[in-house]
C-alpha cells in the first residue's frame, strides 16, 4: 500500500478511537437531545396549563369598566389605591395600576407591583393597552374594529423571483436553522481535528518518534497522510451529527410545533457545507501542522493555534449584526477572508443571498490560501520538525522560509 | 559496491557549518564507528545520510545508488532519543513502522514474533508501550530498526540505558547482522563499544573528519612507543629503553625510538626473568579521542 495511505489510515483508526473523538462525537446528539428534554420539560408542551392571573386598577379617570378579560389575565376594579394594595398584600391579586384623573392629557398610567422587576412583563402590558384602547373606543367604532386596532398587523411576506414567479427559497427563520446549526457544527469538527492533528505531531516532536517517521517516508507524505487520515476522522464525525439531525428534528417538532415544518435548506447548501468543510478543514489542519513543527511541546501548540481559530467564532459573534445588517459590505470581507469564510458563508446561506461572484471569489482565495500555506508549511516542516526544545521566532522562522 | 559512499557533503545552519566536506565509505558487512564530541555534526550527517535532511552540497550514495523514496526502504534507523506510540500495543507499533518501510502486516507479524522471541519481549507484545520499561521500550524500537531486514544499519547509542545482559544481546544481534553482510553505522560515545564492536571508524569535530581508518591502524599511529610488561625476578637496565614507569601489576617500557619491540622481548629474555605477559602499548581509543579532540580545541 502506497505510504501516504497507511498514514492516512493509521491517522484515521487511531483518531476515531481517542476517547475524547468517541466523547465529542456523541455528546453533540447527546446535548441536543437533553436541550429538547429539557425545553419539553419546562414548556410542559405535553400537558400545558394556563394560569389565569388577576390584576387589579384603580380607576380615577371614569369610563374603563369594560373588556376587564383580556386573554389569560382579568381585570378587578378597586375604589382605592389603599384596597388595591390591601389586596395585593393579600395575595388576591397579583398587581394593579391606577388610570389617573389627567390620564387623558398625560397618558400616564401609575403601575404597582411587589415583584423586583426589571420591566413591566409583555403579557401584562398588551392586557392593560388593550383594556386601555378597548373602553375608549368602546361605543364609537364596532367591536371587529377594536379588535383589528389591538391587533393591526399579521404581515405576510412572499418573495418572487424575477420573474414574478413565487421563489423556491423564502427566507426567515426556517432557512437559517440548518445552515445556523451546520456552521457550529462546522467550527467545531475544524477546531477538534486540527487540533487533533497538532497534539499528534507535537507527541511524535516530543518523543522524537518523528525521526523514525521521516527515515521512513517524506516530508509530504507524512503531512498528506495527517491532514487527510484525521480531516477523514472529522468528516466521520460530522457524518454522525449530520444523520443524527433527522431525528432530533423529529423530536423537536414536536417541542417547536409547526415551526419545524417552515426549516428550509438553501439552495445548493449541501454542495457548499461539503465545499467549504473539505476547504476549511483542508487551510486549518495545514496550518496546524506548521504550528506543531515549531512548537516544542504540546501546551505551546495549542495557545498558538488558537490565535488562528478565534477568528472562526467572529461571524457567530456578528450574527445577530448579520440579521439586522445583511448587506453591508463587512460581510463580504468575512466570506472572502480565508480564515473566517467557512462560518461566515454558512451563516450568510441561511440569511440572505451570497452574489456568484463572492463565493467564487471566497472558494478561490481559500483554495490559494491552502495552497500558500501548504507550500511554507512543507518547508517550515522540513526545517523545524527536529529542533527540540527551542520554539523559533517569527524573525527566524521568516529568514528560513526566505531561504528555502 | 560500498553499502554507503557519503561524497564531500555540507551542511549549514545560519551560515555555520555543522558538517563541512565530509567524505566517508561503509562497506557491507562492516560495523563502521561515527564517533565525535557533542556538536561534532554526528546527528546531521546521520540525518542527512537518511534523508531526513537535505545536504547543502555534496551527496550520499547507498548500495550505488542516490537517495530516494524507495532506497528507504533499505535503511534501518535507530536515534538516540527514544520514543514509540505511547498508546498503541508493542505489536502494533512494529507492524505500523515495519508497513511504512514496505512490509505487509502477515510479513511483518511473523517477523515481529520470531524478534520478540527472540529478545524474550514475546509475552509483552500486547502491551501499550507505555505499560512497558526504558529498556524494554528501546527493545522494541531496536525490533523496529531491523525488521524489514535493511541492508544498511544506523544505530545512535543503541546500548545507551541498557542493562548489562540487554547490552549483551543487542551486542549479539548487531553482530550477526554484520555477519549477514549487512553494513552498521554505530555512533557512540561509548569507546569501547567502539572498540569492541567496530572495524573502522570516523572521529568527526566540528562538522570535519580528523580521524578516519581501520581502527588497529589508528591504535598504532598513536602508539606511544613502548611496551608493558609483567615478569618475575628482578628488573636491571635494559639497553634501548629510556624509561621504566611502574603501575599496578605491570611495568610500562618506553623505547628510545630506535629499538624495536622485537629487540626489546630478546633482550629481555636474555636477562633471565620469567616473563608472564609481553604487549606492545596500544592506546585506548578513548586516550586517542581525548587527544584528537583536544588538539582541535586548542
Amino acid at each position: 500500500m502506497n505510504k501516504t495511505l497507511l498514514i492516512l489510515r493509521h491517522e484515521f483508526l487511531h483518531t476515531i478511537k481517542r476517547k475524547g473523538f468517541i466523547t465529542m462525537t456523541l455528546i453533540v446528539p447527546l446535548v441536543a437531545l437533553l436541550a429538547i428534554g429539557v425545553i419539553q420539560l419546562v414548556s410542559g408542551i405535553a400537558e400545558p396549563t394556563v394560569e389565569i392571573t388577576t390584576i387589579g386598577y384603580v380607576d380615577e379617570s371614569g369610563g374603563f369598566q369594560q373588556y376587564t378579560s383580556q386573554g389569560n389575565i382579568t381585570l378587578v376594579r378597586f375604589d382605592t389605591p389603599e384596597d388595591a394594595t390591601k389586596a395585593m398584600v393579600n395575595n388576591d391579586i397579583k398587581e394593579y395600576f391606577v388610570i389617573p384623573s389627567n390620564y387623558a392629557s398625560t397618558g400616564v398610567i401609575n403601575r404597582y407591583t411587589l415583584e423586583k422587576q426589571i420591566a413591566a412583563p409583555p403579557a401584562t402590558t398588551t392586557a392593560i393597552k388593550n383594556f386601555i384602547s378597548s373602553n375608549l373606543l368602546a361605543g364609537k367604532v364596532p367591536p371587529a374594529t377594536i379588535d383589528l386596532i389591538e391587533a393591526p398587523l399579521n404581515l405576510v411576506t412572499t418573495r418572487l423571483t424575477e420573474t414574478g414567479a413565487v421563489a423556491l427559497e423564502q427566507g426567515g427563520f426556517g432557512n437559517l436553522i440548518i445552515p445556523g446549526a451546520f456552521s457550529i457544527l462546522l467550527l467545531l469538527a475544524i477546531i477538534f481535528s486540527s487540533t487533533y492533528l497538532l497534539q499528534g505531531l507535537v507527541e511524535e516532536k516530543e518523543n522524537r518518534l518523528i525521526e523514525i517517521l521521516l527515515s521512513s517516508v517524506s516530508a509530504r507524505q507524512l503531512l498528506t497522510g495527517k491532514v487527510l487520515g484525521i480531516g477523514a476522522a472529522g468528516l466521520v464525525q460530522v457524518g454522525v451529527w449530520v444523520i443524527s439531525m433527522p431525528l432530533l428534528l423529529s423530536l423537536a417538532s414536536s417541542t417547536f410545533g409547526g415551526f419545524i415544518g417552515t426549516i428550509q435548506l438553501p439552495a445548493n447548501f449541501l454542495v457548499l457545507a461539503v465545499v467549504y468543510f473539505i476547504l476549511g478543514y483542508s487551510f486549518f489542519a495545514v496550518l496546524s501542522a506548521s504550528i506543531g513543527a515549531i512548537s516544542s511541546n504540546s501546551r505551546e501548540g495549542q495557545q498558538l493555534i488558537a490565535i488562528f481559530t478565534l477568528p472562526l467564532l467572529i461571524p457567530l459573534w456578528f450574527m445577530s449584526l448579520l440579521m439586522l445588517l445583511p448587506n453591508n459590505p463587512i460581510w463580504v470581507v468575512l466570506t472572502i477572508l480565508p480564515i473566517t469564510a467557512p462560518v461566515e458563508v454558512m451563516l450568510r446561506l441561511g440569511i440572505s443571498d451570497i452574489p456568484a461572484w463572492e463565493l467564487a471569489a471566497s472558494i478561490a482565495v481559500l483554495g490559494l490560501s491552502i495552497i500558500g500555506v501548504l507550500l511554507l508549511t512543507i518547508r517550515v516542516f522540513r526545517t523545524y520538525l527536529l529542533m527540540y526544545g527551542k520554539r523559533p521566532g517569527i524573525g527566524e522562522i521568516f529568514r528560513s522560509l526566505r531561504n528555502g | 559496491m560500498p553499502a554507503v559512499e557519503v561524497n564531500h557533503i555540507v551542511k549549514s545552519y545560519a551560515d555555520k557549518a555543522v558538517v563541512n566536506n565530509l567524505s566517508f565509505s561503509v562497506a557491507q558487512g562492516e560495523i563502521f564507528g561515527l564517533i565525535g564530541p557533542n556538536g561534532a555534526g554526528k546527528t546531521t550527517t546521520i540525518r542527512m545520510m537518511m534523508d531526513i535532511i537535505k545536504p547543502d552540497s555534496g551527496d550520499v550514495t547507498i548500495l550505488g545508488e542516490k537517495l530516494s523514496e524507495a532506497s528507504k526502504n533499505k535503511l534501518g534507523y535507530l536515534p538516540e532519543e527514544r520514543g514509540l506510540y505511547r498508546k498503541l500495543t508493542a505489536i502494533d507499533s512494529i507492524i505500523y513502522l515495519a508497513s511504512l518501510k514496505g512490509m505487509d502486516r502477515h510479513s511483518a507479524e511473523e517477523k515481529a514474533d520470531e524478534l520478540l522471541n527472540q529478545t524474550g519481549m514475546l509475552p509483552h507484545k500486547g502491551k501499550r508501550i507505555e505499560e512497558l520499561s526504558r529498556g524494554m521500550g528501546q527493545i522494541i524500537q531496536f525490533i523496529v530498526t531491523i525488521i524489514h531486514n535493511p541492508e544498511l544499519v544506523i544505530l545512535d547509542e543503541p546500548f545507551a540505558g541498557l542493562d548489562p545482559v540487554n547490552t549483551e544481546l543487542l551486542k549479539r544481534m548487531v553482530a550477526d547482522l554484520s555477519n549477514q553482510g549487512k553494513a552498521i553505522i554505530l555512533s557512540t560515545h561509548q569507546m569501547n563499544e567502539v572498540e569492541e564492536l567496530c572495524d573502522r571508524i570516523l572521529m568527526i569535530n566540528h562538522g570535519r573528519s580528523v580521524l578516519y581508518g581501520k581502527l588497529p591502524e589508528i591504535q598504532s599511529k598513536y602508539r606511544s612507543n613502548s611496551v608493558l610488561l609483567e615478569f618475575e625476578g628482578k628488573l636491571g637496565e635494559v639497553p634501548g629503553v629510556t624509561e621504566k614507569r611502574t603501575h599496578k601489576g605491570y611495568v610500562e617500557l618506553v623505547l628510545d625510538g630506535k629499538t624495536t619491540p622485537q629487540q626489546i622481548l630478546e633482550r629481555l629474555v636474555s636477562t633471565g626473568i620469567v616473563i608472564n605477559r609481553f604487549e606492545v602499548a596500544t592506546p585506548p581509543l578513548n586516550e586517542i579521542f581525548l587527544k584528537v579532540v583536544g588538539r582541535n580545541h586548542e
